[in-house]
C-alpha cells in the first residue's frame, strides 16, 4: 500500500469516498508519521490520538453509508491558537499552563462538521508572535528542509504558524490551521514549500481563536497544493455571528477558482518591493513568476505603492497596541498558571512577567507605551492613519490590476538561533506580508522553486479585498507553470 | 523621541509585567531600537487622514435582547486556579 | 418659584461656594448584557448568569445587544439631548480581579449621546422656598459593568462573583451645574424619575442599579459665575471624584464633607490633590481610594473587535416616537387639566406609580380633592410607615370610593379621616359599606338637625345673646357662631353636615 500520508488532501477525500482506504487507515498513518517525526521536527505540541481514532471510526461509518460532510475522515492538525473543547490550548504560551477551553472556535467547528479528524495541535510562536517558532514556550519547531551541503543546520520553517507548515511539509497531516497577523501564515508556506492563504479579513471567524492583535489576525490554512488550500479555505470560513468583524457574506465556491485561466489578467509588480539587498535568487524567481503568468496569457505591468515601507514600522505600532490590550486577560485570576505574590500587584506582575516569554513581554510593554498618555497621538494614532493611506495606496493600484505579484519573503528560511539578537531584522521577515493584514486584503503564497542551497522560496499574490478567488486562479497557475514537486528528504 | 529606563518601567507597571531592575537597561536599549526604527513614520504626510481601526466596513451587527447563554457555573470555573463556592478566590484586593 | 440662592459655606478666611458634577451610572433595564446572551437578573448564585464573554476567555468575542443601544438613544431623547448618529466603543485598559478582560469596553472619543439638559426641582426644605435650576448634560454612553469582589468570605482571599460583569450601563455625565448638596440630590431624584419613566432603567438604588459619582470642588462666591461666563475651569478649584453612592442621604452627606475637608486643605494654605476617593457612611467621612504612584493610565483605544455603531435617523425618529410621557410633560399636564399646584404635582410625578395612582384617584372626580388625599393622606401614612406605594393597604378604586362619599356629601371630610382609618386596618373593604356598618352617614335631615339645634339653644342662653351681640356689631361670621355648631356637630356624633348646621342655626338665630 502507497504511503497515505503522502496524498494530497484532495486525493485522500477522493480515496476515503471510493473506499481506496478508511480515515482509520489514514489517520493511523498520520499518527504513526508524527510519532517517528516529532522528537526532531516538534510541530505538535499535543497529539490527540484517541480522539483522532474515534474521529475517523465515526467518519468511516459514514462513508460506508456514502455520507459525509466535504472533509469527511480527513486527519488535520490544529494550530494551537484555535481553541479546542476540552483539548488544551494554550497558544504555546506558559502562562495559559493547561488551559483546556470549555468551548471550540468556529473555525474548527466548521472542520469537524465537515467531518474532518483532529490529529491533534501545533506549535507555534507564543500568542504568534514571532516569525521563526522560535518563541514557543514549548521550544522551537524544525523545518523538514535543510540547506543542501550538509551543514545539518536545523532551519526554521517559519513563524508564526512553524508547527503548521512543517507538519505539512513533512507530511505530519493532510492539511493545516493556520493564522496570519503579520505574515504567519505566508511566511512559513514559503519557507517550506507550501502554500498558505489569508484570506480577506473577516472570512473566517476569529471567535474562538486566542487574539494577538484583533484587526489583522485572519485564519487561514496551510496545504500541500492550491487546490488542497482552496478546498480548507471553503471549509474554515463562514459568516458567524459570534465575531461582530466577520463578513456577514456567503462563502464562494473556491475550488472553481482553481485552474481557471488568467488569460487577459492585468497583474502588478510593485517597484517598491524590489528592497536593498534583496539577494539574487528571490529577485530571479519573482521574475520567473512574471514570465510564466505572461506565458498563461496575463499582462504584467510595473506598478506603485509609495507607502511600502511604513507597513512593517505601523504594524510594530497597532499590532503591539492591541495585543496589549487583548493580552490583559492572561492575569491568573480565571484561568492559566497563577503566581504567587506578596499582594495582587505582586500577584499580576509575577504572574504575568514569568507567564509571558521575552518577545510576548516586548511587545506588551510597547504596546503599553504607544497607547499611553502623550505617546497615543505620536505612535497608535499616526499609525492607524498610515495604515490608511497604505490602504488608498493599494485600492488605487487595484484600480488598474487585477492582482499583485510579489516575493513571499526576502530571503530563504534561515537557521534557528541565527536571527534572534536583533529584533527588528526578525520583523523583516514580514516586510513583503504586512501590507495584507494592514489593509484587510486576501494574500497567498505558492512554493515557486528552491534557490541554490535547495530551500524553497515563495512567490505571493494579493488582491482586492473580497477576490480571493483570484488569489486562486493566479497561483494555480504559478503552479502549473513552477510545477514544484520537490518535497524535503527525509533525516528524521 | 527617546525612551527612558524610568519610561519602561512605567510601561512595564500599566502592564503588570515585572521586570528586574538589571534587565531595565537592555530592555530600554531593545525599546529604543524598534522605535527609532518606527520613527520613520513621521515621513508619513497624514494630514487630513482618517485613521483605519478596522479593514471591514459594514455596520456595526446586533444582537436580540434574549437570554442565550450563562448558566454554566462549573464551565466558568472549570480552569480557575482557585475557586469556592461558586466564586473565583483570587489574592485579596484591599488592604 | 424663587430665585436660587448659592448655598455658601463659610470658613476661617470667608465664605466659599461648592461646585459640582455628577456622573450617574444606571443599569440598562434589558434580559441580557450588553456584549453576551447571559442574564442580567438581580440575585442569581455567583457566576451563574456569566457566559464565556463575560469571564474573558481567550478568543471570546463581544456583540452588542441591539435593546441596550435602543435605551441608550431613549434615555438621550428622554434628557432633550443630541443624539450621536455615529458612535464608537473603546477599550479603558485597567487590571482587577474583577474585570475579566482587563478592559471595560466604553465609549470614550464618541459617546452614543452628545448634550443636553434638564430641569431640576429643588423641594422646600431647611426653611428654603422650592425652586428650579437646569442642569446641561456633558454626554451619555454605554459601557459594561464589572464583576463583584466580596472581600469578607475569607480572611486572606477576595470571592469574585461575575453576574453583573457585561452588565450594561449608561454612564450620564452633567456638567458642573450643581451646587448644594441639596440640589445632587435633586438632581439624582430628577434623573432617576427620567429613567424610570423611560422604562430604561429600575432605579433601584438599594440595588446599585442607579448610583452617582460626584466631582466636588470649592471655590470662592463668583467664581462660578466666572466659570459659566468663560467656560473657564481654571476658576473653580481642584475637584475630587466621590465614588459610587447609592443614596441621597449619603450623596449630601458626602458632598457636605468633602466640601469642608477641601476648604480646610485650601485655608491651610495647601492644595487639593485631584482624586478618587470613597465616601464611608460609618464614618461619615471620604477616604483616597488610590494611591498616586499608581496613577492611572487607562490608554484608551478604539475596541478593534466592535465595528462603529452607526445609526439612522428614521430609527431614532421611530424611538422618540414611542416615548412615554416624561415626567416634566406629566407635571404640565397636571397643571393644566387639574389645577394643580407645581408643586403638588412635582411630587405627584416624582415617581411614575405615583402620579398613575394619582390619576386612577383623580379620573372623573374634584382633582385638588384627589391630590390632597393622595399626596397627604395616603402617601403621608405611607412614609410615616415606610412602605412602598406597592404595599399601600389602600387602593386606588378603594380611595377614589372614599372621595365620592365626600362628594356626594355622605359622608364629612372629617369622618372621612376615620373611614381612610379603618380602610387601613380593613384591608379590601368597601368604604361605603364601612359608612353604612357603622353608621357614620352624614346627617341632612333637616328635622334631625332642627330638634339638636333646638336643644342647643335652649340650654344655652348666654350664648345666644353673645351670638345676637357679635351680629349686631356686624360680623358676618360671629365668633360665638362656631361655638354652637361645634356643640351641634359634637351632639350628632360628627354626622351631621355641617353646612346644613349652619345654615338651620343661622335661621333660629335669626342673624
Ligand atoms: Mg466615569
Ligand atoms: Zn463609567
Amino acid at each position: 500500500m502507497t504511503d497515505l500520508t503522502k496524498l494530497t488532501l484532495d486525493a485522500a477525500l477522493k480515496g476515503l469516498k471510493n473506499k481506496s482506504f478508511s480515515s482509520r487507515e489514514i489517520t493511523q498513518a498520520h499518527l504513526d508519521a508524527i510519532d517517528a517525526a516529532n522528537p526532531q521536527l516538534n510541530a505538535y505540541t499535543l497529539v490527540t490520538a484517541d480522539k483522532a481514532l474515534a474521529m475517523a471510526d465515526t467518519s468511516d461509518a459514514k462513508l460506508a453509508k456514502g455520507e459525509g460532510g466535504a472533509l469527511e475522515g480527513a486527519p488535520l492538525g490544529i494550530k494551537d491558537l484555535f481553541s479546542t473543547k476540552d483539548v488544551r490550548t494554550a497558544a504555546c504560551s506558559n502562562i495559559l499552563g493547561e488551559f483546556a477551553p470549555p468551548y471550540e472556535s468556529t473555525v474548527t467547528q466548521n472542520l469537524w462538521d465537515a467531518g474532518a479528524v483532529m490529529l491533534g495541535k501545533l506549535n507555534m510562536d507564543e500568542f504568534a508572535m514571532g516569525s521563526s517558532n522560535e518563541t514557543s514556550a514549548y521550544g522551537p519547531v524544525a523545518s523538514p528542509w535543510r540547506r543542501a551541503g550538509g551543514d545539518n543546520a536545523k532551519l526554521t520553517p517559519g513563524g508564526s504558524s512553524g508547527g503548521s507548515a512543517s507538519a505539512v511539509a513533512a507530511d505530519l497531516c493532510l492539511a493545516a490551521t493556520a493564522s496570519d497577523t503579520g505574515g504567519s501564515i505566508r511566511q512559513p508556506a514559503a519557507f517550506t514549500g507550501t502554500v498558505g492563504i489569508k484570506p480577506t479579513y473577516g472570512r473566517a471567524s476569529r471567535y474562538g481563536m486566542v487574539a494577538f492583535a484583533s484587526s489583522l489576525d485572519q485564519a487561514g490554512p496551510l496545504a500541500k497544493s492550491v487546490t488542497d488550500a482552496a478546498i480548507m479555505l471553503e471549509n474554515m470560513c463562514s459568516a458567524d455571528d459570534k465575531d461582530s468583524t466577520c463578513l456577514k457574506l456567503d462563502i464562494p465556491k473556491w475550488t472553481d477558482s482553481v485552474g481557471a485561466s488568467v488569460k487577459g489578467m492585468k497583474i502588478g509588480v510593485p517597484k517598491e518591493y524590489r528592497v536593498d539587498g534583496m539577494p539574487a535568487e528571490i529577485d530571479k524567481v519573482w521574475q520567473d513568476g512574471c514570465d510564466w503568468l505572461k506565458a498563461a496569457g496575463a499582462e504584467i505591468v510595473e506598478v506603485s505603492l509609495p507607502r511600502t515601507k511604513y507597513a512593517l514600522p505601523a504594524y510594530y505600532i497597532v499590532a503591539p497596541a492591541e495585543a496589549s490590550s487583548n493580552l490583559a486577560r492572561y492575569d491568573g485570576m480565571r484561568f492559566g498558571d497563577r503566581k504567587d505574590g506578596a499582594n495582587l500587584t505582586d500577584v499580576y506582575e509575577t504572574t504575568r512577567g514569568e507567564g509571558f516569554g521575552a518577545e510576548v513581554r516586548r511587545r506588551l510593554i510597547i504596546g503599553a507605551y504607544v497607547l499611553s498618555a502623550g505617546y497615543y497621538d505620536a505612535y497608535y494614532l499616526r499609525a492607524q492613519k498610515v495604515r490608511t493611506r497604505i490602504l488608498k495606496d493599494l485600492q488605487a493600484v487595484f484600480q488598474d490590476v487585477d492582482a499583485l505579484l510579489t516575493p513571499t519573503t526576502p530571503s530563504a528560511a534561515f537557521a534557528l538561533g541565527e536571527n534572534s539578537a536583533d529584533p527588528v531584522s526578525m520583523y523583516l521577515n514580514d516586510v513583503f506580508t504586512v501590507t495584507a493584514n494592514l489593509a484587510g486584503i486576501p494574500g497567498i503564497s505558492v512554493p515557486a522553486a528552491l534557490d541554490a542551497q535547495g530551500l524553497p522560496l515563495g512567490l505571493q499574490v494579493l488582491a482586492p479585498a473580497l477576490d480571493e478567488a483570484t488569489c486562486f486562479k493566479v497561483a494555480s497557475a504559478l503552479e502549473d507553470a513552477a510545477s514544484f514537486t520537490a518535497k524535503a528528504d527525509r533525516w528524521w | 523621541m527617546s525612551v527612558t529606563p524610568d519610561d519602561v518601567r512605567k510601561a512595564a507597571r500599566l502592564s503588570r509585567i515585572k521586570i528586574d531592575e538589571d534587565r531595565l537597561d537592555h530592555m530600554t536599549g531593545e525599546l529604543n531600537g524598534i522605535l527609532e526604527w518606527i520613527e520613520q513614520l513621521n515621513e508619513v504626510d497624514v494630514d487630513g487622514v482618517e485613521a483605519m481601526t478596522t479593514p471591514v466596513e459594514m455596520s456595526l451587527p446586533m444582537r436580540a435582547d434574549t437570554v442565550t447563554d450563562g448558566d454554566k457555573q462549573s464551565d466558568v470555573l472549570a480552569n480557575a486556579p482557585r475557586s469556592d463556592d461558586g466564586f473565583f478566590v483570587v489574592p485579596k484586593s484591599v488592604e | 418659584m424663587t430665585e436660587r440662592t448659592p448655598y455658601l459655606i463659610s470658613g476661617d478666611t470667608g465664605d466659599w461656594e461648592i461646585v459640582m458634577g455628577l456622573e450617574i451610572h444606571a443599569q440598562v433595564a434589558s434580559n441580557a448584557k450588553l456584549f453576551s446572551g447571559a442574564a442580567t437578573a438581580y440575585g442569581a448564585e455567583p457566576n451563574t448568569q456569566v457566559s464565556l464573554v463575560d469571564a474573558g476567555m481567550p478568543g471570546m468575542l463581544p456583540v452588542i445587544n441591539e435593546k441596550c443601544v435602543e435605551q441608550a438613544v431613549r434615555t438621550g431623547l428622554g434628557l432633550n439631548a443630541q443624539i450621536n448618529l455615529y458612535s464608537r466603543f473603546d477599550r479603558k485598559n485597567y487590571f482587577y480581579p474583577d474585570l475579566p478582560q482587563g478592559y471595560q469596553i466604553s465609549q470614550f472619543a464618541h459617546p452614543i449621546v452628545g448634550e443636553g439638559e434638564i430641569e431640576v426641582d429643588v423641594e422646600p426644605a431647611h426653611g428654603d422656598p422650592a425652586y428650579t435650576f437646569s442642569v446641561g448634560i456633558e454626554r451619555l454612553h454605554l459601557e459594561q459593568d464589572a464583576g463583584k469582589s466580596i472581600h469578607d468570605m475569607d480572611p486572606d482571599a477576595t470571592y469574585v462573583d461575575l453576574n453583573r460583569s457585561g452588565v450594561a450601563l449608561l454612564e450620564i455625565v452633567s456638567k458642573p451645574h450643581i451646587r448644594s448638596p441639596y440640589e445632587a440630590a435633586s438632581y439624582v431624584k430628577k434623573l432617576r424619575s427620567i429613567v424610570v419613566a423611560l422604562g430604561t432603567c429600575d432605579g433601584d438604588m438599594e440595588k446599585g442599579n442607579l448610583r452617582a459619582d460626584v466631582n466636588v470642588s470649592v471655590c470662592r462666591p463668583g467664581g462660578y459665575d466666572k466659570f459659566r461666563e468663560t467656560g473657564d475651569f481654571s476658576h473653580l478649584g481642584t475637584r475630587c471624584e466621590l465614588k459610587n453612592m447609592n443614596s441621597f442621604r449619603f450623596i449630601q452627606q458626602a458632598i457636605e464633607y468633602e466640601a469642608r475637608r477641601q476648604i480646610a486643605i485650601i485655608e491651610d494654605g495647601g492644595e487639593v490633590d485631584q482624586e478618587t476617593r470613597l465616601f464611608d457612611p460609618d464614618a461619615g467621612e471620604t477616604r483616597s481610594m488610590r494611591s498616586k504612584e499608581d496613577a492611572h493610565d487607562y490608554r484608551y483605544f478604539p475596541d478593534p473587535d466592535l465595528l462603529p455603531l452607526e445609526l439612522q435617523q428614521d430609527y431614532v425618529d421611530q424611538i422618540r416616537a414611542t416615548l412615554p410621557e416624561l415626567p416634566d410633560q406629566k407635571r404640565a399636564r397636571f397643571v393644566n387639566d387639574y389645577g394643580l399646584s407645581a408643586y403638588d404635582a412635582g411630587v405627584l410625578v416624582a415617581e411614575a406609580d405615583k402620579a398613575e395612582f394619582f390619576e386612577a384617584v383623580a379620573k372623573g372626580r374634584d382633582p385638588k380633592l384627589a391630590a390632597n388625599w393622595v399626596s397627604q393622606d395616603l402617601f403621608g401614612y405611607l412614609n410615616k410607615e415606610g412602605l412602598d406605594l406597592g404595599d399601600t393597604p389602600v387602593s386606588a378604586t378603594q380611595l377614589g370610593g372614599l372621595i365620592d362619599l365626600i362628594s356626594d356629601k355622605t359622608i364629612s371630610g372629617k369622618i372621612a379621616k376615620d373611614v381612610f382609618a379603618k380602610l387601613i386596618d380593613e384591608p379590601g373593604a368597601d368604604p361605603a359599606a364601612i359608612v353604612e356598618r357603622d353608621g357614620l352617614k352624614q346627617v341632612t335631615d333637616a328635622g334631625a338637625i332642627e330638634k339638636v339645634v333646638d336643644d342647643i339653644i335652649a340650654a344655652n342662653p348666654e350664648q345666644v345673646a353673645q351670638v345676637k351681640a357679635q351680629a349686631a356689631e356686624g360680623h358676618k361670621k360671629p365668633k360665638a357662631l362656631g361655638w354652637f355648631v361645634g356643640q351641634a356637630m359634637k351632639a350628632s356624633g360628627g354626622k351631621a353636615n355641617p353646612q346644613a348646621v349652619n345654615e338651620i342655626l343661622k335661621a333660629k338665630l335669626e342673624i
